[in-house]
């Protein structure tokens, strides 16, 4: 840890804050393909059901589309595209989760949308070095839950691979 | 910055181009006294309201300017071109002081004393031309003088010694009183009860002010922003009253169907009044050019009438601003390559004075705008020539071209046929980019000429940007807008049929149209859409054998190349709200936004400009002839190499070309990460490579240019998404600091232009730099203390250039903008290692600077000192080293510098230790 980062921890300590290991962050849990995924519940904007979107022709892969939010245009990222996995089959339902990055909204089209965790960021850990790179490259660590393990999506790295 | 300030600046920033305006007909006009008086009271406002705000500079500037204008005003003074020149300078200086107020929220240092003195010349006629002239202003006085006797009792008593009247009326000889110092005057006078000066104001001159300040009092000034905010809301409410009246539509009887009516009224009523808000007169896009089109017959010796019509048509602020560049530009080309020199207009049996007239006026949604010249036309055989000179197009293609398409090709960038570059125009990067910001808004520029009688510029724009009216078309079951301006009419083609039947060569669709062949383009094939129109037409078929053969044709027109796109179906005209695109998708050319309908689908816009350049047939304006534009700029004196590069977006980036090391194409299956860090394995050692902007997409195979910066051992790149060119131009950058890795923007090629921070850049790339490596290349001694390096220089850009620079070099930095202020440092007791200075700087320069610092009495005495230089003559240099300057450096030419600065210190070392 660098030395910024151990005064800031002394720093808190003397002021009698919580110990970052107690401390909680909320997650909302998404389900895609039966993997649990994490996204801090502060990004989290709005959670559709399906949506009409309308195709964007020559768009990147992942872009599934655009469609209209309470009047304002959202983009729609296919995270299943993104992750390099294959599409749900066709007629099954899917949902979504708006996020806002860079002032922009997007809508990530995931399979299922599970509760909101508190959960403590002792039981946080690293990527393992060895996961594929594309999920390597999404993912800001894994929680140990006690059923499953949470891969926590980093909102800003999954978009900025589209985004140009 | 201070509030009053900030309107002061606003309401000075009027009256200046009020003021430009209004020189000029004065000049045609010397003596009619409404113009002089309205001028005076606009320089007198000004005087008045730096006093008040402390602006000394600015009021000494405004106040001897209001003294010439005085004796223009009592007729003391003949008004001539030298003296409106004059007065125009003091405009000028005027301008850049307030500009400075503007940029740094204060006087900008300097003197204006030799300005003031040309003023003085004239006012007192000491000048040349009135030298020999009897001596107006003295006659004049003691009668002024007489004239206020009776008044000079009541000034003595009244408690105002400062006042610059007071002031005036005690200092002999006595200038003339001007009509407003006069009136005054008056006011204290008839607060004493003495009626008689208050008759003497002229009556006409009274009812004007009121009626100006009635008009005062109906306006109110309210932030831009603020309506912006609101067109944006009104932008929503049509939306959804477009949604609603959808809904209603659909649900045939009820009872929301009345209200809904008055609901769409009122909308309708309040998107015009809010419409209405960001109206201006197109006058003040054009309050420039009378001055511009003075200054330049001046410069060409030519006579030209600029004569403007149409000046209080109204059009969208946000297009206001986006075509007085523009606008601006092709006046000036009119002034320069239309109109001929007297002698030959004269000779062409044409009036000596040239005539450009401006016209604008509102068409049906549009707002057209004229530009019109009775001078030599185009050229069009010498177009012809240059276009096969160019490489544009071959000899048959030229020949088959008629004069009109031909003349087209002046939109071409880096196409002049001025055979001599004039400082004005004829630098080929005008009328391309003319045309690139006119399509920008949806616009539409045509030209006619004829040879010897004249050319005639017409520019159509739409009056706002925010609403358009678009044709709903449906390919592939998908609806697209195309904006309604670049429709021309819609053609119902047939596939099989006799008559308008779409025929092929070689697979490519073409139609006949009106005895003329029609290039057609597929939207489907465009889009790469599914074929999704096989199943449809199955259907179709089953219902109706001849709907599925017809084809939906819409005619578009872009920049004079008109084409055909087919489409499935046409549904009616909608007005929409243009959204931008999503940054991810704002790559896609063919759309240039998109909206939601009515039913709250969202739609994406067609861009028509796009879809003509996807299909190649426009691409006349993007074959950019560099060699031209280099010759061009190369002729100007203190310039520097800029490399022009795209990091993200449509907007060029720039970066001195001296900061950069060397251009590389990375091979991207080459680079390494490590701990969020590119490396790349780059002469035997890893260097860090930087996106130039997180967002900035590399190529998934093959290359990606990269500049890569050196600073000594170390090295870093620094990846792009393209390199342009290199150009040579003046960097007149206004400097912005609130955005990270930018220095600020400059204007190349008409275009703004960010240059970029390299600094910013290295310090990114460092931290993580010193991580990896340790501190192996410091000393023991550069360890414990940073070395502490002043830089004087009185160019902002330079400060902000250097010290990131220097810091990253490992540098204590400390700047200063005249060597006044760092000998203020030095009497706070600073101390520095070294000082680097430039040597031409207002105030004092860099030579008195260093015989200051190396005098016995200054604490810096035994700082070495580094010069700075953009030209450095073997005189220079020996002066600098008599002054005390250990070394000579070139701007720009930071290695040097560094290796100039660590070995002057190295030997002060020595020095040191073996004294």
């Amino acid at each position: 840890m660098s030395l910024a980062g151990e005064t800031e921890k002394f720093r808190k300590r003397r002021a009698g804050e919580v110990d970052e290991g107690l401390r909680q962050t909320d997650y909302l849990m998404i389900l895609i393909g039966g993997q649990r995924f994490g996204i801090p519940v502060l990004q989290v904007q709005d959670v559709l059901r399906q949506q009409k979107v309308t195709r964007v022709p020559l768009a990147p892969p992942e872009v599934a589309g655009a469609m209209n939010l309470r009047g304002r245009i959202v983009t729609a990222i296919n995270v299943r595209c993104r992750l390099g996995m294959q599409d749900l089959p066709e007629g099954q339902n899917t949902m979504s989760v708006v996020v806002e990055h860079e002032n922009e909204l997007y809508s990530l089209i995931i399979d299922q949308v599970g509760d909101v965790l508190s959960l403590y960021n002792k039981d946080f850990e690293p990527v393992p070095a060895t996961l594929d790179s594309v999920w390597r490259d999404i993912a800001t660590g894994i929680f140990r839950l006690d059923d499953k393990l949470m891969v926590v999506v980093d909102v800003p790295r999954l978009l900025q691979h589209s985004v140009h | 910055m201070d509030d009053l300030i900030v309107e002061f600046l606003t309401e000075t920033n009027e009256s200046l181009a009020a003021i430009d305006v209004q020189l000029v007909d004065l000049e045609q006009n010397p003596n009619d006294a409404n113009i002089l008086g309205s001028i005076f009271r606009l320089m007198h406002t000004i005087k008045g309201t730096c006093g008040f705000l402390g602006l000394p500079r600015l009021e000494t500037v405004a106040h001897r300017a209001e003294n010439v204008m005085g004796r223009f005003r009592d007729g003391t003074l003949q008004v001539t071109t030298d003296y409106v020149t004059l007065i125009f300078e003091s405009i000028d200086r005027i301008k850049y002081i307030v500009g400075e107020l503007e940029a740094n929220g204060k006087e900008p240092d300097g003197s204006d004393a030799e300005l003031i003195e040309k003023l003085d010349a004239v006012y007192e006629g000491r000048d040349s031309a009135q030298a020999g002239a009897a001596p107006a202003p003295t006659a004049a006085a003691p009668e002024a003088a007489a004239a206020l006797d009776p008044l000079q009792a009541l000034w003595d008593s009244l408690p105002s010694p400062d006042d610059p009247i007071a002031a005036a009326l005690n200092a002999p000889p006595l200038p003339p009183m001007s009509e407003d110092e006069k009136k005054e005057a008056a006011v204290p006078a008839a607060a004493a009860a003495a009626p008689k000066p208050v008759a003497a104001v002229p009556k006409a001159d009274e009812d004007h002010t009121a009626r100006e300040s009635n008009v005062a009092n109906q306006t109110l000034r309210v932030n831009v922003d603020v309506l912006e905010n609101l067109m944006t809301m009104v932008s929503e409410l049509v939306l959804t009253r477009n949604q609603l009246l959808q809904i209603a539509r659909s649900a045939k009887e009820n009872e929301f169907a009345t209200p809904l009516q008055r609901l769409n009224h009122v909308v309708s009523d309040l998107q015009e009044g809010v419409m209405k808000t960001r109206m201006q007169p197109i006058g003040a896009a054009w309050s420039k050019l009378p001055r511009i089109i003075r200054d330049l017959s001046m410069e060409v010796h030519k006579k030209i009438d600029l004569v403007m019509v149409g000046q209080e048509t109204e059009l969208d602020r946000q297009v206001l601003e986006l075509i007085k560049d523009p606008l601006t530009h092709m006046v000036r080309n009119s002034g320069d390559h239309g109109i001929e020199l007297p002698a030959d207009r004269v000779a062409a049996g044409k009036p000596e004075t040239g005539k450009i007239i401006l016209r604008a006026f509102h068409e049906g949604g549009h707002i057209i705008i004229e530009i019109k010249d009775d001078g030599k036309g185009l050229n069009t055989p010498r177009i012809r020539e240059k276009i096969l000179e160019k490489g544009l197009a071959s000899t048959e293609e030229v020949e088959a071209m008629t004069d009109r398409q031909v003349q087209q090709y002046i939109f071409a960038a880096g196409f002049s046929t001025a055979e001599k570059v004039t400082s004005i125009s004829g630098r080929g990067v005008g009328m391309d980019v003319v045309r690139t910001n006119i399509e920008k808004i949806g616009g539409t520029i045509d030209l006619h000429s004829e040879m010897g009688k004249g050319s005639t510029f017409t520019i159509k724009i739409p009056l706002t940007l925010a609403i358009v009216s678009a044709l709903i078309v449906e390919c592939a079951g998908e609806r697209y807008a195309i904006p309604q301006l670049a429709v021309q009419e819609l053609v119902l083609g047939s596939e099989t049929g006799t008559a308008n039947r779409i025929e092929s060569i070689n697979g490519t669709p073409v139609f006949r149209l009106r005895d003329r062949l029609l290039p057609l383009i597929t939207l489907q094939k465009l889009l790469k859409l599914p074929d999704v129109i096989k199943e449809e037409t199955d259907q179709d078929k089953r219902r109706s054998n001849s709907a599925s053969n017809n084809r939906y044709i819409v005619v578009t027109e872009v920049g004079g190349y008109t084409f055909g796109i087919i489409v499935d179906r046409v549904f009616d005209t909608e007005e929409i709200v243009v959204k931008p695109v999503a940054r991810i998708l704002s790559d896609i050319e063919l759309f240039s936004g998109n909206t939601i309908l009515g039913d709250g689908t969202v739609i994406m816009i067609l861009d028509p400009g796009g879809i003509a350049k996807a299909t190649g047939e426009i691409s006349v304006a993007q074959t950019a002839d560099k060699e031209e534009d280099q010759a061009a700029l190369v002729r100007e004196g203190a310039r520097t190499s800029l490399l022009l590069f795209y990091a993200t977006g449509e907007a060029p980036r720039a970066v001195p070309l001296s900061l950069v090391a060397r251009l590389e194409d990375v091979d991207v299956s080459k680079i390494e990460h490590s701990n969020d860090q590119m490396l790349i394995q780059y002469r035997n050692s890893l260097m860090p490579l930087i996106k130039f902007d997180p967002s900035l997409e590399l190529a998934s195979e093959g290359t990606q240019p990269t500049l890569v910066f050196s600073d000594g051992t170390r090295s870093m790149g620094l990846m792009v998404r393209e390199i342009i060119d290199i150009v040579e131009d003046n960097i007149n950058v206004q400097i912005n600091s609130d955005r990270n890795g930018f220095l600020g923007s400059t204007i190349i090629h008409g275009r703004a232009t960010d240059i970029i921070d390299v600094g910013y850049h290295l310090k990114t790339a460092y931290k993580d730099w010193f991580k990896d490596h340790g501190d192996e290349d410091f000393d023991r001694e550069d360890m414990k203390r940073l070395r502490r390096v002043l830089v004087v220089d009185d160019s902002p850009f330079f400060r902000n250039m250097l010290s990131p620079l220097l810091s990253v070099a490992g540098y204590d930095v400390k700047t200063a903008e005249n060597p006044l202020r760092a000998l203020e440092m030095q009497e706070k007791g600073e101390h520095f290692d070294i000082i680097i200075s430039d040597i031409e700087m207002p105030e004092m320069n860099g030579f008195e600077f260093a015989e200051k610092v190396k005098h016995s009495d200054c604490a810096w005495k035994n700082t070495p000192m580094v010069a700075l230089t953009s030209h450095a003559t073997q005189h220079d240099i020996e002066r600098g080293q008599q002054v005390g300057f250990t070394k000579h450096v070139a701007k720009f030419d930071r290695d040097t510098l560094l290796s100039t600065l660590s070995q002057t210190l190295a030997e002060q070392r020595q020095e040191r230790k073996s004294a």
